[in-house]
């Protein structure tokens, strides 16, 4: 059974892109440029969401990704609740779905949701009542769909609609990246040409060519000829757990320069998440530069969570109630 | 270890086919048993008058199930299982004998704990319960447990559980010590510092999946440790559940080379694999971690070969709440009272190995490896039988479920094999009510 898609093969919760496929996925980037154009106008808002509820409920702390949601919601006309859970100590099962049956008593009708726990959003779609929909905004080291997508977004236009000729590198701590997971996940159903990882072996999950990459261990191999590259964003606690030696190593190593980036093709373009560690897996020079794309990608947010928010409601939305 | 008998009764098993797999038989035969003990199986002894006769035709009658790893939850954690609940479970799956770790709450690191939960098996009566002492006090991993106090008391070995040592040093320490006393030492091999915290194998499934691995290494590289310290203490060893196959050629080696080390499997191990954790199962979360279809392969095959002498349940009853929630913060383990023997009986039917060697990995294979003397329909041999239907099917669901634990991913399985009596100690305490 497929909790995200339903018996019309129409999207119901978006947890994660390992399910989905390309034609959903095109679906959900064509709704979005159509939004795209709403989120650039003076009155940015369009009445598709009017009367619905909407909880941001974040049990990890994010400013980024809550805020374009919550953007994203008031620009479909939706009611925003936001909820920080955020105490450090593991929220228990029991707790978890307490929390949810006592928001969803208040008649919400979508939830969206980040947790430390690999798994959380599947756990909670499959928990929510029928007509309540699941977003995930990032589920531990599992999935981060919206910013997935967002990237595909920001990559089809700069880029053209023609992934099969591009060469994508992807940079950084894939292992503990849900952001890395669901990009691989999206530009392989995009049939994108060649996806490359690029990071020391710590940082490279077991068997990661079962997800469909390249493995580099060596940034200018890694980027060589690439038509676009995805900057991972790296959590300073990498240096206690052994796995890097220090900030100054891995910079020298795997942190992109302007000379480095000679290397790509020249009309390569550089993707960040956010938020960026200047000086460590970038130069300021490079993500300030003419290559870089990464506040667009944050513009691009916006529409891309706005499209998945209205195709998972419009089912909903076409039956009387 | 008596357990409170009524009037000794005098019993006739007719009709059944006898497989003792400890005596080499496997006929059609009759079993007599009188004042709790085996009598003889075959000839009627001279002026045996029944008080009973069971008719076992069309049945096994075996030795009871001895059963390695069984958590009772008991005392501690009752909001999860009870002696009593899991003992009926154990009789009604024709287990007569099981073996608690010591990791309950309190740990068994005194002998009022083993006292306290013999004394409640007892009362119960419907199963053998045999406790291994902690290996260390409070299972903390840093001072040696009064070893020689909980033997006295009754524990048949010793072990840490789950927990690890605060280093390798404590762990010599506390082999030779448990050598001192004849006592075997069941090690879980994990090195809990590569296991890091992990929930599952490390491998393509948690790679997808984004979940925290536990590596190969943490197992065979606990288990190359622990033998070269077997080696250097000579005591005896006990590998509990072993999930790869690497873990279980190092045994097979040292086996061959003469170490005294044994090793067990867990039934869902021999079933299982990393895939079954795809869509965030919880019922697959298993510490160890279900490993790769090529190691349970793998296992089987030691299982074959005898590397793996014992066959466990590994059961670990849960309250439904543990089970929910994101996967790793879902309580590990599977409720495998209920389960054991039919799942067991599968690999016969799959001719992973004969019946008589499948059923000695469940009866004397494990009590030798306790040191007890049962597992076996041996003259004079404590009568714990087995008395099953090997072609009776049945499905696994809530209701015929004894365990209060409901946490199995087998639910809903079609399971061939059924318990139909259950003796201990010469008395009857599981029928099949039909």
């Amino acid at each position: 059974m497929n909790l995200q898609i339903d018996e019309h093969g129409r999207l119901r919760h978006f947890l994660s892109i390992d399910g989905l496929n390309r034609q959903l996925l095109t679906e959900i980037l064509d709704t979005a440029e159509s939004f795209a154009g709403v989120t650039e106008q003076t009155v940015k808002k369009v009445p598709l969401l009017r009367g619905k509820t909407i909880v941001n409920l974040f049990f990890e702390a994010s400013t980024r990704t809550r805020t374009t949601f919550e953007l994203a919601a008031k620009r479909l006309s939706a009611d925003v609740l936001n909820i920080n859970i955020t105490q450090s100590s593991a929220i228990k099962g029991e707790t978890l779905l307490d929390t949810l049956r006592n928001l969803e008593a208040m008649h919400v009708d979508m939830f969206i949701v980040r947790h430390s726990d690999s798994g959380a959003a599947h756990f909670i779609a499959s928990h929510v009542a029928p007509h309540v929909r699941v977003i995930n905004a990032g589920d531990g080291r599992h999935s981060h769909p919206t910013q997935a997508m967002l990237d595909m977004f920001t990559i089809r236009r700069v880029k053209g609609p023609d992934f099969g000729r591009l060469r994508v590198a992807i940079v950084g701590d894939i292992l503990h990246s849900r952001v890395a997971r669901s990009q691989i996940h999206a530009l392989n159903l995009l049939n994108t040409g060649e996806v490359r990882v690029v990071a020391p072996a710590t940082l490279i999950p077991a068997h990661a060519e079962s997800l469909g990459v390249h493995v580099y261990h060596d940034l200018l191999a890694g980027i060589e000829d690439v038509d676009v590259i995805i900057m991972l964003r790296l959590q300073r606690e990498r240096m206690q757990g052994a796995l890097l030696p220090s900030e100054h190593e891995y910079y020298e190593l795997f942190g992109l320069t302007n000379r480095k980036l000679a290397h790509a093709q020249p009309d390569v373009t550089v993707m960040h998440p956010g938020p960026i560690n200047r000086g460590v897996e970038m130069d300021s020079e490079v993500a300030d530069g003419s290559h870089s794309v990464i506040l667009e990608q944050v513009t691009h947010g916006i529409a891309v969570r706005m499209a998945v928010m209205s195709l998972a409601m419009s089912r909903k939305q076409e039956k009387p109630e | 270890m008596s357990v409170a008998a009524d009037k000794p009764a005098r019993i006739r098993i007719s009709g059944g086919r006898v497989i003792d797999p400890a005596g080499g038989i496997d006929a059609g035969q009759d079993v007599f048993i009188a004042a709790g003990r085996i009598v003889a199986t075959g000839s009627v002894p001279d002026g045996f008058n029944p008080d009973l006769d069971i008719d076992a035709s069309g049945c096994i009658v075996c030795p009871g199930l001895v059963d390695l790893s069984v958590r009772i939850r008991e005392p501690g954690k009752e909001h999860k299982a009870t002696i009593a609940s899991e003992s009926l479970a154990a009789a009604s799956g024709g287990i007569t004998t099981l073996c608690c770790p010591p990791d309950t709450y309190p740990v068994i690191d005194t002998p009022a704990v083993t006292e306290l939960i013999r004394m409640r098996a007892e009362t119960t009566g419907l199963t053998r319960i045999v406790t291994l002492g902690a290996l260390t006090r409070g299972l903390a991993g840093d001072q040696l447990s009064e070893m020689a106090a909980l033997r006295k008391a009754g524990c048949v070995g010793v072990s840490n559980a789950l927990q690890p040592l605060a280093s390798p040093l404590i762990l010599r320490r506390a082999m030779e010590y448990a050598a001192t006393f004849d006592l075997t030492v069941f090690l879980h091999a994990d090195d809990h510092w590569l296991s890091n915290g992990g929930c599952v194998h490390e491998g393509r499934v948690a790679t997808r999946m984004g979940l925290p691995g536990i590596p190969e290494a943490a197992e065979t590289a606990a288990v190359a440790r622990d033998l070269a310290l077997v080696q250097q203490t000579g005591v005896r060893a006990h590998f509990c559940h072993l999930t790869s196959e690497r873990a279980a050629r190092m045994v097979a080696r040292a086996q061959y080379d003469g170490l005294p080390v044994s090793a067990d499997v867990a039934v869902p191990y021999l079933y299982l694999s990393e895939i079954d954790i795809s869509d965030f199962n919880t019922q697959c979360h298993l510490i160890p971690p279900l490993r790769t279809v090529e190691d349970r392969q793998g296992l089987r095959e030691a299982l074959r070969r005898g590397t793996l002498s014992a066959i466990c349940s590994d059961h670990q009853p849960h309250e439904p709440d543990a089970k929910l929630g994101p996967f790793p913060a879902t309580e590990p383990g599977i409720s495998g009272l209920d389960t054991l023997l039919p799942l067991a009986l599968q690999l016969a039917h799959e001719q992973v190995l004969p019946l008589p060697d499948l059923l000695h990995r469940l009866t004397r294979g494990p009590a030798e490896i306790l040191g007890l003397p049962g597992g076996t329909l041996a003259s004079g041999a404590t009568a714990d039988v087995c008395i099953f239907d090997p072609e009776r099917t049945w499905v696994l669901d809530s209701t015929s479920m004894r365990s209060s634990g409901k946490n199995t991913p087998f639910m809903g399985w079609e399971m061939k094999g059924r318990v139909i009596h259950t003796l201990l100690g010469g008395r009857l305490v599981y029928s099949l009510a039909d």
